[in-house]
């Protein structure tokens, strides 16, 4: 079992968001979890990165087996977790090949191989952009400073293909692409995908599920979930609204 | 981590420890007998005593600056003592003779002073209380024709250098504290490059105050003749003391024609207590340098970490035609601290040039002032500046300000003007971390990535040096 979360409570400012969450994901599936606005999706994507601003109260997180609920973010990162953010933040001074440069190096460090050259490096990153299909001017500009919205999440997907994780979680990672877009981040995902990783999506909309078919959909509402399927339980919900559950 | 162990670190500055020496202190207080005595340990020539009086006489004229934006108690001159020094024989043949204490000292500052260990490729003159106790690299210099020496020495070796420029940049009436200096300071450097020569090595100067009592009045004078250049850089620590030390000093630059002087300054004084304001530091400084020659070019460039209290505006006068001053700060505040910092750009000559880029990092409940002047005089035709000031909020609880003033006096003049808030916060940390960049990692690319363009106008033996100091200081104040 690669992630099995158990009775998970979360808050934040003392206010319960996640309230007895409960999910097992295996190597090599794919998870739908979609639900209304304020359900709790990405405090979940959150609370599994290691956010501190979140609180966990209650019941457990297990990556392969070891509990993660004590760790810290970049912890976690070396373990093999990834969250693809809904708003990628600007951090204007650094520049892009910089920052993955020091990320990769940091997973490089962290699992005990030396880090690659900078000329290595970049020699790397241009393969990696070749599947999210980004320009060679992405190296040099800084850190999601001036980028559109598709520019940003193609730079998340650009991230997840450079760090290699083994559970990636993107959340809303659709939201604010045009349709060709999707498409390239899609792909992108597509390829990273393997028998041996597997990956968390939440998203609002079906029309993701179109290009990255899940193996699971879960609908989440206050907090918890509160329905599971195949992929055919997103084109109901499609169809018929959240209000119907 | 608990607040209490995260406190305790905060408080635990690095230099903060005191060296027990036997010292030749005068006692605390100040009056032209105090001026006089000063004079008379140093065996000063006539000439000195007179400006040095002259000074006191100005001083006891002036109040004490309220512009700034900074509050501080009162400040008695009367409990604080303007002369102590390490008590050694006659005089010292080479660095090996100071006392092992003191070598100790700045082996823990990471200044090591013995010539097996010295720092590669700088020249370091070190200044303990209120002298200066010797400078390393001398044969290099010696040969390139150099002069590094403390400025009480170069009183003896060059009067006539002195004479002609001691207080022609910073009269002695200048201003408050330019005045204290002017009649009470003890020792600092004295940096001369004769006409064509390259200084082959960076030079630098270390300041160390330990005594409790103890102000710390240095005064640095630095002469570049035609088509010279050299590169200067100043550190400075303090122990941690729960009183408030004072440290007035005044650096005056000259460059003649085609000269160029690159001045560096680290500034790591103890700023006090994170958490009560307890102690620090009170740091008001005059620089000023003058491009007098043609086409000479004067760089400021600092980075400003520690001091409970900062007051300093390091400037340049241009002018010469064709002259160029510079100006790259980075001033961070963090605990209680307080700084009202930047610089004046006086524009005398034709087609004089300036830049200025400040960047001002505030933490925790600390004040961060930029206070400029950009001044273009009626002959400044064909004058420029340009200026970029970048604030950098670090919490909720401190605050930044600038305060830039523009004159210009001949329309030929062309300022540009950029200015920036930003505030690093959680979310940036996070997604740095949520990368696999610990946590120290991720302030020192966010900081670094602020403070560019300023580190890399620092010699390179002190970028890094630099950059580190800059992270360590804002660790605990993220979040």
């Amino acid at each position: 079992m690669m992630l099995r979360i158990k009775e998970l409570q979360a808050l934040i400012d003392g206010k319960a968001i996640l309230k007895g969450f409960d999910l097992h994901v295996r190597k090599g599936e794919i998870h739908a979890i979609m639900g209304p606005n304020g359900a709790g999706k990405s405090t979940l994507a959150r609370v599994l990165s290691g956010d501190p601003t979140y609180e966990v109260a209650g019941g457990e997180i297990l990556f392969e087996e070891q509990s993660i609920v004590e760790l810290s973010p970049e912890e976690r990162s070396h373990l093999g977790l990834f969250m693809s953010f809904q708003y990628p933040v600007e951090i204007p001074g650094i520049g892009n090949l910089q920052f993955l440069h020091a990320a990769h190096s940091a997973q490089c460090k962290a699992k005990g191989q030396s880090p690659l050259s900078e000329a290595e490096f970049d020699a790397f990153l241009s393969e990696k952009m070749q599947l999210v299909d980004v320009a060679c001017g992405f190296k040099s500009r800084g850190l999601n400073v001036g980028f559109s919205g598709g520019e940003k999440k193609r730079n998340e997907i650009l991230q997840m293909a450079v760090l290699e994780p083994k559970l990636a979680i993107l959340d809303e990672t659709d939201s604010g692409l045009d349709i060709d877009a999707m498409r390239i981040v899609a792909k992108g995902v597509n390829s990273l995908m393997g028998p041996d990783n597997a990956l968390i999506l939440i998203t609002h909309y079906q029309r993701l599920l179109d290009y990255i078919r899940p193996d699971f959909v879960h609908v989440v509402k206050e907090g918890k979930i509160v329905a599971s399927g195949g992929p055919e339980l997103a084109l109901a919900l499609e169809e018929k609204g959240y209000d119907w559950l | 981590m608990s607040t209490d162990t995260l406190l305790k670190e905060r408080a635990n500055y690095k230099y903060g420890f005191v060296t027990s020496i036997e010292t030749d202190t005068l006692p605390k207080g100040l009056s032209e007998e105090t001026v006089r005595a000063i004079s008379a340990k140093k065996n000063e020539p006539a000439f000195l005593l007179e400006f040095r009086l002259k000074a006191y006489a100005k001083f006891q004229q002036m109040q004490e600056p309220k512009w700034a934006n900074l509050r501080y108690p009162p400040i008695d001159y009367q409990e604080i003592c303007y002369y102590s020094a390490p008590k050694k024989k006659q005089s010292l043949e080479s660095l090996d003779e100071v006392d092992p204490e003191i070598l100790k000292t700045f082996e823990r500052l990471g200044i090591p002073l013995d010539e097996q260990k010295r720092l590669a490729n700088v020249a370091v003159d070190v200044v303990f209380d209120s002298v200066s106790l010797g400078t390393t690299f001398q044969k290099t210099l010696k040969e390139a024709g150099v002069v590094l020496c403390p400025i009480s020495e170069a009183i003896h070796l060059y009067p006539e250098l002195i004479e002609k420029y001691l207080g022609s940049v910073v009269p002695a009436g200048d201003n408050f504290f330019a005045a204290l200096n002017s009649a009470v300071f003890s020792d600092g450097s004295f940096v001369y490059i004769p006409k064509g020569v390259r200084a082959p090595i960076e030079l630098s100067t270390y300041f160390r105050i330990n005594d409790k009592q103890s102000g710390q009045f240095e005064r640095t004078l630095i002469i570049a003749e035609e088509d010279s250049y050299v590169s200067y850089l100043e550190g400075c620590t303090a122990p941690a003391f729960d009183n408030n030390q004072l440290h007035a000093a005044v650096v005056e630059l000259i460059a003649l024609d085609r000269a160029e002087i690159k001045y560096a300054t680290v500034q790591n004084w103890y700023s006090g207590h994170p958490e009560t304001g307890v102690g620090g530091i009170f740091n008001f400084v005059t620089k000023r340098g003058r491009c007098q020659g043609y086409r000479s070019k004067i760089t400021w460039s600092q980075v400003e970490a520690g001091a409970a209290i900062t007051w300093k505006y390091p400037s340049c006068i241009l002018q010469g035609d064709e002259s160029v001053g510079e100006f790259y700060s980075v001033a961070l505040t963090s605990g209680k601290m307080q700084a009202d910092t930047g610089t004046k750009m006086i524009h005398l000559g034709k087609n004089t040039r300036s830049t200025i880029v400040s960047k001002g990092i505030s933490a925790d409940c600390s004040h961060n002032t930029y206070r400029g002047l950009v001044k273009m005089g009626p002959r400044a035709e064909g004058a420029r500046n340009y200026t970029q000031c970048d604030s950098m909020l670090v919490g909720n609880q401190c605050s930044a300000n600038t305060f830039p003033c523009i004159e210009v006096a001949h329309e030929t003049g062309q300022i540009e003007h950029e200015a920036s808030t930003s505030k690093m916060n959680e979310e940036q940390l996070f997604y740095l971390q949520a990368r696999g960049i610990a946590r120290e990692d991720a302030i020192n690319l966010i900081v670094s990535g602020f403070c560019k363009d300023v580190i890399r106008e620092l010699p390179l033996e002190f970028a890094v040096e630099a950059q580190k100091l800059l992270a360590l200081k804002l660790e605990n104040s993220v979040g």
